[in-house]
């Protein structure tokens, strides 16, 4: 357990704002274990969000750090990259601001394989504003906008990611933490877009309406449902009903945009 | 040089280094000649996938220490109203230029219109600041352009260019200033220990210093209501404070900011209030006028807000009623005859047909003597 990662955090910004039982403050010392395994200078490091219960965790760390508006963490994200490519960037959002309201700048931002690490805390519901359905909760769940259980198809957003050109693309659950931590270390190192998917629990929101009616009755539903992408792979496993796969993903070789628009600046002042 | 053109060559002279913006008639023009400097200067331009991703990316470049800008029309202004707000909130300095265009909604994308003056004062919800200018030829597009970029710089606040179509695409012969001889405005940044800044701290009206990112002060920006270092805050003095100092930080320095010109106004017995392109056939109509022995002024604030209350005295200090020629069905004449209170007479010339007010029609409202 490493004992020092309590200097990242804005002290007098704690407890946090989270329910008791609630997964982001797993995801969020996880986070910061990467960013400890890093150690990148800590003025190198900006953390954009946006609005959510999740979004909440940028206030928490001591680094240059913009709460933004709901959706579109991903465009200021890529602003502030853009003027400053020095900078390492890191942008925290929730399953439906990534999703939902911010769709069309996840999917640009992956087209762009502009070199952010996008960490999506996945609770499959909006948790802030009291449990309603999200583009992420899946079919026949309930929400309190989905009283008599869910309709519509949900996205997996990392399939989501991979087709819309991120180069970096990986899962892990609040159970599988030190996966979580590794997948976040290694999508930073990607020279490219990353998406790290968090799946984390709200049991106040999410666990109660779905028969998890506890936070150890959801750590248990992910450690049962997650499947090692390596065994699919190789053919020891394959998924059932909810089950899904955790691990890198995707990955591929791309042109960044930062480093591509650096070429531009070359050509234009030949 | 066009209207867009001169807007674009104000901005980059004004030290703008990063620009984010989406195609949009009668404003595109901006976005494509920055497309082709912006990488010969060193700076940055993306096309980003809308409007609202627009103002996002300047607002995140603005916060490394980047001048920035977007431009756009009447419905991404509309998508750029949220971001705006946080802008005022989180006071980051950046320029949105808003070339107007017939309205609501898609309305008249190539025809001239002034419908946006309200919206630029109150389009994002809740109390905020807002510098909004309005020039009326390519020549003071350029020097109102630097303007604005300075105005955001000093205040740490968005300002709005409000452009229109007659303007943004009007060719006209430009007298530039040699850029090194402009005055070029600052944000301030903080220079003491990381212990004692804060970012959004001081009194009433005060412009607290803003850091850039990856200089070390490791701040927090959000649009939450947030105390003096940044952290967000439910506390009602805290939030009272907040929105006080925002708001008062234009209010407080309105004097240094507004500007208005007046023409023949000395003798003037009748005033026209007018702005933007209509002020261009009102400056027609004026001369008309004086050559037939009627005894008119002319009123053009460049800044639209804070609204230049100062320049209505002109003429409501002395009784004399005003004819405001506007492209809406009366947004500035309301805020004139706010002022005015009873002792000028004031009448609206509306058009809102997409077409430029002619001199010959304001002519005959004079004559008509309302």
């Amino acid at each position: 357990m490493p004992s020092d990662i309590i200097r990242y955090f804005r002290q007098e910004t704690l407890p946090h704002i989270w329910c008791p039982g609630c997964g982001n403050g797993i995801v969020l010392r996880d986070f910061a274990v990467a960013l400890e395994k890093l150690n990148y200078p800590r003025k190198e490091v900006a953390i954009v969000s946006g609005i959510g219960c999740s979004s909440r965790a940028a206030g928490y760390l001591d680094f240059d750090t913009v709460h933004t508006t709901h959706g579109r963490a991903l465009p200021f994200a890529t602003g502030i990259k853009m003027a400053n490519p020095e900078l390492k960037v890191f942008v925290i959002m929730g399953d439906g601001d990534a999703s939902s309201i911010g769709g069309n700048h996840l999917i640009h931002a992956c087209r762009r394989n502009i070199d952010l690490t996008a960490i999506i805390f996945n609770n499959y519901i909006y948790g802030m504003t009291g449990g309603q359905f999200s583009p992420l909760t899946p079919r026949n769940k309930r929400a309190t906008t989905a009283p008599y259980g869910m309709i519509e198809q949900s996205f997996d957003i990392c399939r989501l990611a991979e087709a819309a050109g991120a180069t970096y693309v990986g899962r892990a659950t609040t159970y599988h933490n030190q996966l979580l931590t590794r997948l976040i270390v290694e999508g930073s190192k990607n020279p490219g877009f990353s998406l790290v998917e968090a799946v984390t629990h709200c049991p106040t929101s999410y666990g109660r309406r779905n028969d998890l009616k506890t936070p150890t009755d959801m750590v248990r539903w992910q450690k049962e449902n997650a499947v090692w992408i390596e065994k699919i792979r190789d053919g020891s496993a394959s998924l059932k009903e909810e089950q899904f796969a955790i691990g890198v993903l995707h990955r591929h070789n791309a042109p960044e945009f930062t480093a591509e628009y650096l070429e531009v600046i070359k050509r234009a002042r030949k | 040089m066009q209207g867009n053109e001169a807007c674009a060559q104000g901005a980059v002279d004004a030290g703008v280094r990063f620009f984010a913006g989406y195609p949009i008639t009668p404003s595109t023009e901006i976005a494509e000649w920055m497309a082709r400097r912006m990488p010969t200067l060193g700076g940055k331009f993306i096309q980003m996938e809308d409007e609202i991703a627009s103002i996002a990316a300047i607002i995140g470049a603005s916060l490394t220490g980047a001048k920035s800008m977007t431009a756009t029309s009447g419905p991404g202004f509309s998508l750029m109203q949220e971001n705006i707000g946080y802008a005022c909130m989180t006071e980051v300095p950046c320029l949105i230029v808003n070339v107007q265009r017939g309205g609501p909604s898609t309305g008249r994308p190539t025809a001239p219109a002034q419908g946006d003056v309200m919206q630029a004062r109150w389009g994002t919800h809740g109390d905020h600041p807002v510098i909004a200018l309005c020039p009326w030829s390519v020549q003071e597009t350029y020097s109102l352009t630097v303007k604005a970029v300075n105005l955001a710089e000093k205040f740490r606040t968005p300002v709005i260019l409000l452009m229109d179509e007659i303007i943004a695409h009007l060719r006209e012969d430009v007298k530039m200033p040699d850029p090194r001889k402009l005055i070029l405005e600052e944000r301030p940044r903080p220079e003491g220990g990381r212990e004692s800044y804060r970012p959004f701290g001081g009194s009433a009206g005060q412009i607290p210093p803003m850091a850039d990112f990856g200089m070390g002060y490791q701040c927090n920006f959000t649009g939450l209501v947030h105390n003096e270092v940044g952290n967000p805050s439910n506390d009602p003095g805290v939030t009272d404070r907040l929105i006080r100092r925002l708001t008062g930080k234009v209010e407080s320095h309105r004097k240094k900011i507004i500007h208005w010109e007046e023409t023949l106004m000395e003798d003037a017995e009748i005033a026209i209030f007018s702005y933007g392109c209509s002020a261009r056939s009102a400056a027609s109509a004026l001369k008309a006028a004086r050559s037939k022995g009627m005894k008119v002024g002319m009123i053009r604030p460049t800044t639209l807000w804070p609204f230049p209350e100062e320049a209505v005295e002109a003429a409501a200090s002395r009784e004399i009623p005003i004819l405001v020629p506007e492209m809406n069905l009366g947004q500035m004449a309301l805020e004139v005859q706010r002022v005015a209170a009873g002792r000028s007479k004031v009448h609206l010339l509306s058009r809102v047909d997409g077409e430029l007010f002619t001199p010959a029609e304001i002519l005959s409202a004079l004559k008509g003597g309302f």
